[in-house]
C-alpha cells in the first residue's frame, strides 16, 4: 500500500521548477512553524498555536494538484494548508501577532486565517466543522459550472465526529467536487486513533459512502501529490468525492505549549527518521533536480522571507480598540 | 386585494425572489416532493429543478454547514431546519461558524444565509418541537431574527431577508400557521426592511411589545381592557435584532408603561433584553416598572391543559395591565 519515493517514478505532470517548488513550499511551512513556535515562546504571539511541523508534505503536494481558483478548506492546525495554497507569511504571521495588517485585522490569530481571493476558506477552530462546509463550496462551484474542485484537510480526530458522516454522506449523494483529506498523525490531543476508533484505517470508511478511499504515506510528498490529483480529476469530471487518509505525526504535540508526555521518546524518534523534507531533498539532489548549491539557495531565501515577514508583523500597528465594533455585519 | 395565509404568503415570497435572483437556493428535507412538511417549498421544485431545490437527508449539520461553505462562496442558500427546536441539532454551524465567519475573517467575507423555522407552542407537539429560542437567538451575535405575526409581514420580510448580505433567521409560529391566520397580501411587489417596528394597535395608556403568537394575544387584551376604558398600544418588532428601539420609545413616552408579552421562559428571554435596554435607555420617562408576561422557566408540556397554563394568554396581560395602571 505504502511506496517510498526511492521505488517509483516520478509523476510525468511536475517539471524540474515544480519540484522545486514543491520542496520550497515545504521549507516554507517548516521554517513558518518553527518561528511560530519562537515567537510564542518569546510572548510576541498571544495564544497557542498548532504546529504542522512533520505533515508538511500532505499539503504541499495536495494544493500542487489544484488550480489556482480551487478551494480549500482548513482546520486548527492550518498554517500549512494556507501557505501550500499561497498564503502570505508575512499577512499570517502579522494576524498570529493580532495586527491590524494581518489576514484579518487581528480578529481572528491563528484558527482562523483566510484568503477567499486565493480560494482558502478558512481555517477553523472546531474539529471537523469544515467537512461540511467543503460540500458547500462544492455546491457552488457544480451549479455555477466552474469546474472548481474543494479540498477539505481535517485530521484523525475529526473523523470521529458526525460531520464526517453527514458531510461526506451528502457530497457523495450529489456527487460533489470535494476530496476529503483526512490527515491521520495519529493522536486526537492526547488520545490515540488505534483506541478512538475501531477500525484501523479512516480510508476503510469511504466503503460507507460508495467513494474511493486511500490509505498514502502521507510524509511523501510525490504520493500525496499523485493520489490527490487522480481524485482532484475525478472530482472535476462529475465523478463525486474521494477519501484520502495520510499517514503521519505531528512533532510539536497538540499545540505549542504540549510536551506530548503521552507519546513514548521511540515513537517520535522513528518518525522523525521519516521527515518528508530531507526525504524528498535526498531524492532531488540524488537524481539531479536539485544541486545542493539550489538547495542551500531554497533555504536562505526561505529564512530571509521569515524574517521579513517577522519583521513586518513586530512593526505593524495593533488595531484600535474601537475596531472590535467593525465587521459584525456586511 | 387576495388573502393569504402564512405558507401561501411564504411561498409567494420564496418563489419571488428565487424567479428574481438565480443565485438563491433551497437545502431542507423534504423540500422535493412534499416541498416541505407545511407546503412552504410547494411547486418550486418542479419550477426550479433539484439543483436548485435540494432534498437533503435528515442532517441539519450538513444543511446548514453546506449553506455557510455555499453562501461564502457566491450562492444565497434557504436553509430549512423545519422547527426551531432543531437548531441544537447543528447548534456549531449556527453559533460557531455561519455568524462568527465574517468577522473572524476581518470582515472580507459575506455570508449570506437565510435559515428558515417554524416555531413555538400551541401544536400539542411537546418540549422538542416548541420552543421559541429569541434570547437565545438574541445572544447569538450576528444574526438577523425575523418574527412575523401575520401573513403580510411575513412576505415581506422574508423577501428583505433573502436580500440581506448577513446570516438571518426567518421564525413562524406554528400556531399561527396551524390556526390559518389570513391578511390580505398585495398583488404588486414590496418588502419590509429588518429593524422597523409596526404598531399593530394604538393606544395611550400602556406600551406592550409582542411577537409572533403573541401580538394577537395582545390584541385580544386589547379589546377585552377597551371596555375597561383602558387603552394598551401593541407594538409588533417583526425583527428581534435589529430592534426598533426608536418606536418603543416613542410609544413609551406617550404611555409611560412598558409590558412585554414574550412566549418563551422568562429566565433569558428576549422580553428580558428588552426590558433592560429600556431602562437604560428610557427610565426617564417610566411612571410604572417594567413587567414582563412570559411563560414558565419550564420545558414545553404535551397535555393540552398543561401546554395551555404554559402560554401566555389574553388574561394574564389584562392581569399584569391591571398592575401598573
Amino acid at each position: 500500500m505504502v511506496v517510498s519515493i526511492s521505488e517509483r517514478a516520478i509523476s510525468s505532470a511536475l517539471t524540474k521548477e515544480k519540484l522545486a517548488d514543491l520542496y520550497r513550499v515545504m521549507v516554507r511551512i517548516r521554517a513558518f512553524e518553527e518561528r511560530v513556535a519562537k515567537e510564542f515562546n518569546r510572548g510576541k504571539i498571544p495564544c497557542h498555536a498548532h504546529l504542522y511541523i512533520g505533515q508538511e508534505a500532505i499539503a504541499t503536494g495536495a494544493c500542487a494538484s489544484l488550480r489556482p481558483d480551487d478551494y480549500i478548506i482548513s482546520n486548527h492546525r492550518g498554517h500549512g494548508h494556507l501557505i501550500a495554497k499561497g498564503g502570505r507569511t508575512d499577512l499570517m504571521m502579522a494576524e498570529l501577532f493580532g495586527k491590524r495588517t494581518g489576514y484579518c485585522k487581528g480578529k481572528g490569530g491563528s484558527m482562523h486565517c483566510a484568503d477567499f481571493d486565493l480560494g482558502i476558506l478558512g481555517a477553523n477552530g472546531i474539529v471537523g466543522a469544515g467537512i461540511t462546509i467543503a460540500g458547500g463550496a462544492a455546491l457552488t462551484a457544480k451549479l455555477k459550472k466552474t469546474g472548481q474542485v474543494c479540498v477539505c484537510f481535517f485530521g484523525d480526530g475529526a473523523s470521529n465526529t458526525s460531520r464526517f458522516h453527514e458531510g461526506i454522506n451528502f457530497a457523495s449523494i450529489l456527487k460533489l467536487p470535494v476530496v476529503y483529506i483526512a490527515e491521520n498523525n495519529q493522536y486526537a490531543i492526547s488520545v490515540p486513533f488505534n483506541y478512538a476508533s475501531n477500525v484501523a484505517r479512516i480510508a476503510d470508511r469511504a466503503c460507507a459512502y460508495g467513494i474511493p478511499g486511500k490509505t498514502i504515506d502521507g510524509n511523501d510528498v510525490l504520493t500525496v501529490y499523485d493520489t490527490v490529483r487522480e481524485a482532484v480529476e475525478r472530482a472535476r469530471h462529475g465523478e463525486g468525492p474521494s477519501l484520502i487518509e495520510c499517514q503521519t505525526f505531528r512533532w510539536a504535540g497538540h499545540y505549542t505549549s504540549d510536551p506530548q508526555s503521552y507519546v513514548s521518546k521511540e515513537v517520535i524518534d522513528e518518525w522523525k527518521k521519516n521527515d518528508p523534507i530531507p526525504r524528498f531533498r535526498k531524492y532531488l539532489v540524488e537524481r539531479g533536480f536539485l544541486t545542493a548549491e539550489e538547495v542551500e539557495r531554497i533555504h536562505q531565501e526561505i529564512s530571509d522571507e521569515i524574517e521579513t515577514a517577522v519583521k513586518f508583523a513586530d512593526e505593524s500597528p495593533y488595531p484600535a480598540p474601537e475596531e472590535t465594533l467593525e465587521d459584525v455585519y456586511a | 386585494m387576495p388573502e393569504l395565509n402564512f405558507i401561501q404568503a411564504i411561498n409567494q415570497a420564496i418563489d419571488e425572489e428565487m424567479r428574481r435572483d438565480p443565485s438563491i437556493v433551497v437545502l431542507g428535507e423534504d423540500v422535493r416532493a412534499l416541498g416541505a412538511p407545511l407546503g412552504e417549498f410547494k411547486g418550486l421544485f418542479e419550477k426550479y429543478g433539484a439543483e436548485r431545490v435540494i432534498d437533503t437527508p435528515i442532517s441539519e449539520t450538513a444543511i446548514l454547514g453546506a449553506a455557510i461553505g455555499a453562501a461564502a462562496t457566491g450562492l444565497r442558500p434557504i436553509a430549512n431546519i423545519m422547527y426551531a427546536n432543531f437548531l441544537g441539532v447543528c447548534g456549531d454551524e449556527l453559533i460557531n461558524q455561519l455568524t462568527n465567519m465574517r468577522y473572524m475573517f476581518g470582515g472580507k467575507i459575506k455570508v449570506p444565509v437565510t435559515i428558515m423555522s417554524y416555531t413555538g407552542a400551541g401544536t400539542r407537539h411537546a418540549a422538542q418541537h416548541s420552543r421559541n429560542l429569541y434570547g437565545w437567538l438574541m445572544n447569538v451575535t450576528g444574526l438577523k431574527i425575523s418574527v412575523p405575526s401575520t401573513p403580510y409581514d411575513a412576505k415581506g420580510l422574508l423577501k428583505s431577508a433573502l436580500r440581506e448580505n448577513n446570516p438571518t433567521i426567518f421564525l413562524y409560529h406554528a400556531t399561527l400557521v396551524k390556526r390559518g391566520i389570513k391578511s390580505n397580501v398585495p398583488a404588486e411587489e414590496y418588502t419590509i426592511p429588518l429593524g422597523k417596528a409596526d404598531i399593530k394597535r394604538e393606544g395611550k395608556d400602556v406600551t406592550v411589545v409582542a411577537m409572533g403568537l403573541m401580538v394577537h394575544e395582545a390584541l385580544e387584551a386589547a379589546a377585552m381592557l377597551e371596555k375597561k376604558d383602558i387603552s394598551i398600544e401593541v407594538i409588533d418588532p417583526r425583527t428581534l435584532v435589529p430592534l426598533d428601539k426608536e418606536t418603543i420609545i416613542s410609544s413609551i413616552k406617550k404611555t409611560g408603561r412598558l409590558i412585554i408579552m414574550d412566549e418563551e421562559p422568562k429566565t433569558g428571554s428576549a422580553a428580558g433584553e428588552i426590558a433592560a435596554i429600556i431602562a437604560d435607555e428610557a427610565f426617564d420617562y417610566m411612571d410604572a416598572p417594567i413587567k414582563r408576561v412570559c411563560a414558565p422557566d419550564t420545558p414545553v408540556p404535551y397535555s393540552p391543559v398543561l401546554e395551555d397554563f404554559w402560554i401566555p394568554d389574553e388574561n394574564a396581560l389584562v392581569k399584569a395591565v391591571s398592575e401598573v395602571v
